[in-house]
């Protein structure tokens, strides 16, 4: 094992963990504003993929293609908002989960449908191929480089709105006191469809710029979702800042763990057997992560007011 | 003297910058009835909280017969003989008011962690708990769901429940709350003659039944105990008059 | 005594033996296997109910338990079949009666492991957190190549039963709904008990549970670890229904399903799990035989059964009063 090796694996698991950042934050927002627990969030991931491919192949420009995801998974997220969730807000959490799985099925299908079973492709846009040196002498692409580098703008990003504008203030007074924002008179409806919304883009955002690197197909959104839960679990519900936190350990943690538990283990088993049971070992490690975050802190690191 | 059943001593919790509870000392003898009065937001049903285990206290020490309750679980206290009510009350909305009650019943028993044996023909805990609700006279109303009765109702219930649990000290918040005056003179009567079973913490605003019930008074302000004393030494305390009852008088 | 759900409950359990009997005689033995496959679905769900709907524990991951149960009937098979020892020397079996109590324990110690953490929080933690712990089962099911990995692991046979044709599939269903009945009874007698009251009090209102001297967190652990030993069950009888098993049992999706058949039914109904599984199953079949795109349309009902059609099936039918 190599420096430069582990430096590349260290800032695949950082570029893992801010796209889990972008998916993890709609879904905390969402969450801490509403109290909404939505699983349709992986499909809306998938619908921004999708239209990025789709508009990508079209237009011949990644970056309309960029744009057309989020506004597709936006307009995904205002609508369904708007026809199903904002019916939910007043249901238990099992109605939720019910309907929010209804919604999966529907959207997987529906896509299906649409596009077919066939995997899409997305290329790396031109301006953003190549690859940077990396201390060590190895070179790394470019391209994921710019993900982390979105990632962070993002969190700068939700910062400053959270912290700065009117609709920030609006919605950290959503997260404190639901009934209070309703008296003072702002229009809580609009401002559920506007939130709920600005996450289904975070998560469009993220399926694109995901897209370029894997495939673009049907149920490629739900163990992203799945990872974003355990990210969010371990922030906190409701916290923006947990969240960021949360995707980043979840994302080196289970990138480095892939990378060095095999060769850790190489120290007292056999190579073949090491391999295996690393691998096996660390395709759990982030949900042992979890498990000792939430056996110490049970509303994890940094729990939102309740 | 004879023992305090339950001591309390410098006790203090703080939520934030607010002393919630700030240096309270003050104990229950057997068969008294100690109230515990002062204005709202003073930290009563915090104090009680503490007590019956729900909040934490920062410092300071619980005892009750002679044992430190700080450390034990709401049902730990519970099963030590802890009766308590709830300003709010509490109760399972689904089930009636005898099933609630039956819940006390079981508990007292010992094991919930039986599976067969169907509750509801089970005369061992159906017996105790009906003659738990005639006490508090609602042994026609026994069967409606909780959620139905009206809020007097409920804290009746909510005493019953502390009477099936056999409690060796009860922790009252408020139980004349959501009675009319013929309801709150019934209530007093009970709890006059309950105290010969076992003492009373009264958390209470209704102040007629206060005075009419009340062995000593000690008096909360901001957290902290400012006088503690029989009815007459707390009508004619001047902090009290100053920090409580109006200077008027 | 007999009131609406009652009669309800009972023309249920008739129809559920009697129409795979028919099918059978009239020479449709396809239809007695969909019928076991709703027996095991209910069963599973069945277990779930009793976290579910009487402790109101939203698991998320009872397809953990499931693919538990199944995996132990494929592992205990395959080494029945190979001769290789089990761990400490152990051989496996073909005996469904000793895979069913392994899988009831196995099912039952991971249960208990989960819950123990997992039961520390409530509400959506809970949720995410069950769903969590599943998908760790999963993702080590699926790099863990000794059983087939991503593969699944097949059964080559189906296991045996004293005195039965097991590869029959009527037999088979009426094992099935043997089992299915027997958690029905444990069910209607755990939800009338003592625990059963605590249970169900602990759902509505956790602090008075405990100021009564009753722990919350100790009922609840023990209901999700029966809940999760009754799914098991389901699972091992699912595998050997297929005489297949693979990481899907674990996944998430059909965590999902369980649920959803609870809720279609009706939650912390005791014939719930029983109708939302025969309705689901039945409508998957149907939706399938119109269209590819069947679960767009399924997605579309469920969609409309929790916007409009509150308190599921047996709800609608039998009205919502039922607690005494």
């Amino acid at each position: 094992m190599t420096i430069a090796l582990f430096l590349e694996q260290l800032l695949n698991g950082l570029q893992f963990g801010v796209m889990l950042f972008l998916m993890a934050a709609g879904l905390t927002l969402i969450f801490g504003v509403m109290g909404l627990i939505n699983l349709a969030h992986g499909s809306l991931y998938m619908v921004g993929a999708f239209a990025c491919a789709v508009v990508a192949a079209w237009s011949g420009s990644f970056w309309i293609g960029l744009v057309a995801s989020l506004a597709a998974a936006a307009a995904a997220g205002a609508i369904v908002e708007l026809v199903v969730i904002r019916r939910l807000y007043t249901r238990d959490h099992l109605d939720q989960v019910l309907a929010t799985f209804a919604l999966i099925l529907i959207f997987s299908e529906g896509t299906r449908w649409v596009f077919g079973s066939i995997p899409l492709y997305l290329d790396i846009p031109t301006l953003l191929q190549g690859t940077v040196p990396l201390p060590g002498g190895s070179r790394y692409q470019l391209y994921r480089l710019a993900i982390i580098g979105v990632g962070i703008a993002v969190a700068i990003g939700l910062y400053l709105l959270i912290t700065q504008t009117r609709l920030g203030m609006r919605i950290r007074a959503g997260e404190s006191d639901r009934e209070m924002i309703g008296a003072l008179g702002v229009d809580v409806a609009t401002l559920y469809t506007v939130v709920f919304a600005l996450g289904a883009a975070l998560a469009g955002l993220a399926g694109a710029m995901v897209g370029a690197i894997q495939s673009v197909q049907v149920g490629m959104g739900e163990p992203v979702l799945i990872l974003a839960f355990v990210v969010i679990v371990i922030g906190g519900i409701g916290s923006i800042r947990g969240a960021l936190i949360g995707a980043v350990l979840v994302g080196v943690t289970d990138t480095m763990g892939r990378f060095l538990l095999p060769q850790a283990m190489q120290l007292f088993l056999p190579p073949s057997q090491a391999g295996l049971i690393g691998g096996a070992i660390a395709s759990m490690l982030i949900y042992l992560l979890m498990a000792v975050v939430l056996a110490l802190k049970p509303r994890g690191l940094f729990p939102a007011q309740a | 003297m004879a023992d305090p059943v339950l001591a309390i001593s410098e006790l203090s919790k703080t939520f934030g910058a607010l002393k919630a509870t700030d240096d309270v000392s003050l104990d229950l003898k057997p068969g008294e009835i100690h109230a515990l009065i002062g204005p709202n937001g003073a930290g009563k049903s915090t104090l009680i909280n503490q007590v019956a285990g729900t909040l934490k206290p920062d410092t300071g020490s619980i005892r009750f017969d002679g044992q430190e309750l700080t450390g034990l679980t709401v049902a730990e206290r519970a099963r030590r003989g802890l009766g308590r009510t709830f300003q709010v009350s509490s109760l399972a909305p689904e089930f009636s008011a005898l099933r609630n009650v039956m819940l006390a019943v079981q508990s007292v028993q010992g094991s919930s962690f039986r599976f067969f044996r169907p509750v509801m023909r089970d005369t061992s805990l159906i017996e105790p708990a009906m003659a738990a609700l005639e006490r508090v006279g609602l042994a026609d109303r026994a069967h409606l769901p909780t959620s139905e009765l009206s809020h007097g109702e409920r804290r009746q219930i909510e005493i019953a429940i502390a009477l099936a649990l056999g409690s060796r000290a009860f922790l009252l918040d408020e139980p004349m709350a959501g009675m009319g005056p013929e309801g709150s003179k019934k209530l007093t009567d009970f709890l006059d003659g309950l105290r010969a079973e076992a003492p009373i913490l009264l958390v209470e605003h209704d102040m007629n039944a206060v005075f009419a019930l009340a062995d000593r008074i000690s008096v909360l302000v901001y957290g902290r105990v400012i006088a503690t004393g029989t009815v007459d030494e707390i009508r004619a305390d001047p902090e009290v008059r100053r920090a409580y009852l109006g200077d008027e008088a | 005594m007999a009131n609406r759900e009652t009669i309800f409950n009972l023309a249920v359990a008739l129809l559920l033996l009697a129409l795979p009997i028919a099918a059978n005689y009239a020479g449709e033995p396809f239809y007695v296997t969909l019928a076991t496959r709703i027996a095991i679905l209910s069963l599973a769900a069945v277990g779930l109910n009793l976290a579910l709907g009487l402790g109101g524990l939203v698991s998320f991951g009872h397809a953990a338990f499931f693919g538990i149960g199944g995996y132990t009937a494929g592992i205990l098979a395959s080494h029945a079949f190979s001769g290789d020892p089990l761990i400490f020397g152990l051989p496996g079996t073909k005996q469904m009666i000793v895979i069913w109590l392994v899988a009831m324990i196995a099912g039952g110690i991971v249960a208990f492991l989960i819950g123990l953490i997992s039961l520390r929080t409530a509400g959506v933690y809970f949720i995410m957190i069950t769903l969590a712990f599943a998908q760790m089962i999963f993702y080590f099911a699926i790099s863990w190549p000794a059983y087939g990995g991503e593969d699944g692991l097949p059964i080559f046979v189906r296991n045996q039963f004293p005195g039965v044709n097991t590869l029959r599939p009527l037999p088979y269903f009426l094992i099935c709904y043997a089992l299915l009945a027997i958690g029905l009874i444990l069910f209607k007698l755990i939800a009338d008990s003592r625990f059963g009251a605590a249970l169900q009090a602990t759902r509505q209102n956790e602090v008075r549970v405990a100021s009564v001297g009753i722990p919350p967190y100790r009922i609840r652990l023990a209901a999700f670890v029966i809940s999760g030993m009754f799914t098991a069950i389901a699972g091992a009888l699912f595998a050997d229904l297929n005489r297949f098993v693979s990481p899907s049992m674990l996944s998430w999706h059909l965590s999902g399903e369980l649920i959803v058949l609870i809720i279609l039914g009706g939650v912390g109904r005791l014939f719930g799990p029983v109708v939302g599984a025969a309705i689901y199953v039945l409508l998957e079949f149907w939706l399938g035989g119109i269209t590819e795109r069947w679960q767009f349309f399924l997605g579309l009902i469920l969609l409309g059964v929790v916007l409009f059609a509150r308190g599921g099936v047996v709800g609608l039918i039998a009205g919502r009063a039922r607690h005494g």
